[in-house]
């Protein structure tokens, strides 16, 4: 075992975690503020207007950044899972459970801000298209996880159930997002998407991936700020 | 190994026998959903052709997640589940026999059936073999699949409806490849794609499921 | 034989035993006794690899059980609280099924004689009250004369006094042939233990 090894193990103990996890959030919280801050600037602001969807198409700038930090997120959970399970640290299992509600919310914020989109552009407030049905059965991955951990009493086994739902999920992600692709160009044609992106002007791409950056700031000092939770209600 | 498999698959099938009733509800089940929807979306012909193969698939997903809740639920409430866990085979053999059993109680009357709810749906009888290869092929992978999420939900209040949250989102891609394996054909083109993947997800499941369900058992059983 | 080293167990968030260690040999008897509540069970499922234990191992011969897993199982018989029958079949099927489970064939003569032993008819289980249940899932005991270590929770719990004399001489010859048996009970017996561990303390 090298000095290196040792010295995680050692921040794999809830108690070590608990401060680290404090300063981590703190700073984290403040760089997610000052990025949306700015975010919201270029994408509101400076990014120009588009020429096919006018003013309406600036809601990108929180769907899409949302949907890249849900899907993000939701291997990370399960990255987690996996550590806690081959591991057994307690820890882990921890920050998978403290990711999954940020997860959700992201998930639902890129369907709400998605229907946003579709309202103005398409005349509809819920389109089947391929990326906002992949989005709402995550939201049910998600949901899922949640629920599991939610209805078993005992801790240890409500962690590891979670955690290999979490891995089986993973693995069916990929192949769920391709089968609502194939299924959405069978039933709609290869038309155009309701949410395909106006073609990018460079402001456009560098504000969408500010407000990636400030969702994932963002997500890291929440999901921090729970751990330290489960870590007290777990003493 | 092959032996211990062989012995819970025809326990499996003897206990169902002698439980024919339990096994033909939720056959009716599965035949009672599909009549509800001509009643609810009216019966003009054309289109209930067209919905014929999303319907009998819905229905058939349903069907399975029904009697999933009861796969192991029955052993762990006499105590046979730890002697499964005890087993002289390797658990992921034993998950595999049990999951392969559900499908011979559960699934394979779906297939047999299907032809006579596409009848009354009017569907074309050209699509008549592809709807039951599709079947063929995805209901054991719901099987397979669903006796995870039954594993993982054993014993826990509110288990059944919990169970559908879990596994139906894991259930999509069959789904769509089942139900649009059928929709191609209709449209003249070839479903031998779609008919491949189910068949490609027949496989992976087949090999990856056994562990995970073997996983949740131990997981659930501590 | 069989060996736990440093065996904790936490349930529910109470700490059940601590630092359990014990040796088994063949020809050992081993009696876990204790109140409700103290463990009794737990440590048994440990004992078989049902349960992973909060801390410790548990190991046979010099190897952990966690890395045996169907070789170890395939070594012991573990009849626990529950009947662990099938209520629609007949007790000569369960314990059939039982066997080939296990891993080892047994003639329809052998089920005979084990149900004969215990005194059971060829019914379904359902049919049969709770001693006569106790009796078939017991009645595997007589075939399982090869395996090594028994484990049994509560083998006396439901009895009648013949019943429970027949699972006595069972133990004490199972035990006579070299096998080791770790039993717990809240009844006091007439089978003589080797070791007694006693949870409450």
């Amino acid at each position: 075992m090298t000095a290196q090894s040792v010295k995680w193990f050692w921040y794999a103990s809830p108690q070590t975690f608990y401060p680290v996890a404090g300063v981590i959030a703190r700073w984290c919280g403040a760089a997610a503020a000052v990025l949306c801050a700015a975010g919201l600037y270029i994408g509101f602001f400076v990014a120009p207007t588009d020429a096919q969807q006018g003013e309406a198409y600036r809601i990108i700038f929180i769907h899409v950044p949302a949907a890249w930090m849900s899907m993000f997120i939701y291997v990370v959970m399960a990255v987690w899972a996996a550590i806690g399970l081959a591991f057994n640290t307690r820890l882990s299992h921890m920050m998978a459970s403290a990711l999954a509600p940020t997860g959700a919310l992201l998930t639902f914020i890129a369907l709400w801000t998605g229907s946003f989109w579709g309202r103005p552009t398409w005349g509809t407030w819920w389109a089947w298209d391929a990326r906002l049905t992949s989005e709402l059965i995550l939201l049910f991955l998600y949901l899922g996880f949640m629920a599991l951990q939610a209805a078993i009493d005992d801790r240890r086994r409500a962690e590891r159930a979670g955690a290999l739902l979490a891995i089986v999920g993973v693995v069916n992600v990929p192949i769920i997002y391709y089968s609502v692709q194939w299924w959405n160009t069978l039933h709609q044609g290869a038309s155009v998407s309701l949410t395909r992106a106006p073609s990018m002007a460079a402001t456009m791409l560098t504000g969408m991936l500010i407000m990636a950056l400030a969702f994932w700031m963002y997500s890291i000092a929440v999901t921090l700020v729970r751990v330290r939770c489960l870590i007290l209600e777990n003493q | 190994m092959l032996e211990a498999a062989r012995c819970i698959v025809v326990r499996d099938l003897l206990v169902a026998w002698r439980r024919r009733s339990d096994v033909a509800t939720a056959l009716l089940f599965f035949v009672i959903v599909t009549s509800l929807f001509p009643l609810g979306i009216g019966a003009e012909p054309d289109l209930l052709r067209s919905i014929a193969p999303g319907v009998i698939w819905v229905a058939a997903l349903l069907s399975c997640l029904l009697s999933l809740g009861r796969l192991f639920a029955a052993d762990h409430a006499d105590g046979t589940l730890e002697q499964l866990l005890l087993g002289s085979a390797p658990l992921g053999v034993i998950a595999a026999a049990k999951a392969l059993a559900h499908w011979l109680v559960a699934g394979l009357p779906l297939v047999l059936i299907a032809p006579l709810i596409a009848l009354q749906y009017d569907l074309p009888a050209p699509l008549y073999p592809v709807l039951a290869l599709s079947l063929l092929l995805g209901t054991p992978v719901l099987s397979l699949i669903g006796a995870i999420g039954a594993a993982l939900t054993l014993g826990l209040r509110g288990g059944g409806v919990l169970l559908s949250l879990l596994v139906l989102p894991l259930f999509v891609p069959v789904l769509i490849m089942g139900a649009g394996s059928v929709d191609m054909a209709a449209a003249g083109l070839a479903p031998d794609g779609q008919l491949l993947l189910l068949g490609a997800l027949l496989i992976v499941a087949a090999a990856f499921a056994p562990w995970a369900i073997a996983a949740a058992l131990r997981i659930s059983a501590e | 034989m069989l060996e736990a080293v440093d065996l904790a167990c936490e349930r529910g968030g109470r700490s059940l035993f601590r630092r359990l260690s014990f040796a088994l040999r063949g020809g050992e008897l081993l009696r876990v006794a204790g109140p409700n509540g103290s463990g009794k069970t737990s440590l048994l499922r440990i004992l078989c690899g049902l349960l992973s234990p909060t801390a410790g191992a548990v190991r046979w011969e010099g190897t952990e059980i966690r890395r045996l897993r169907e070789e170890y199982s395939k070594q012991l018989v573990y009849i626990g609280h529950a009947a662990a029958v099938k209520d629609d079949l007949t007790a000569a099927e369960n314990v059939r099924i039982t066997c080939m489970l296990a891993g080892h064939r047994v003639s329809p003569r052998q089920i005979q004689q084990a149900l004969d032993a215990f005194e059971l008819a060829d019914l379904p289980v359902k049919r049969l009250s709770q001693g006569q249940r106790r009796r078939a899932a017991l009645a595997r005991l007589l075939l399982s004369q090869s395996l090594p270590l028994w484990l049994l929770d509560e083998p006396y719990a439901a009895l009648d006094a013949a019943a429970g004399r027949l699972v006595e001489e069972l133990i004490d010859g199972h035990v006579a042939r070299g096998g080791a048996v770790v039993f717990t009970t809240h009844q006091d017996t007439r089978v003589r233990a080797s070791r007694v561990i006693d949870l409450d303390a």
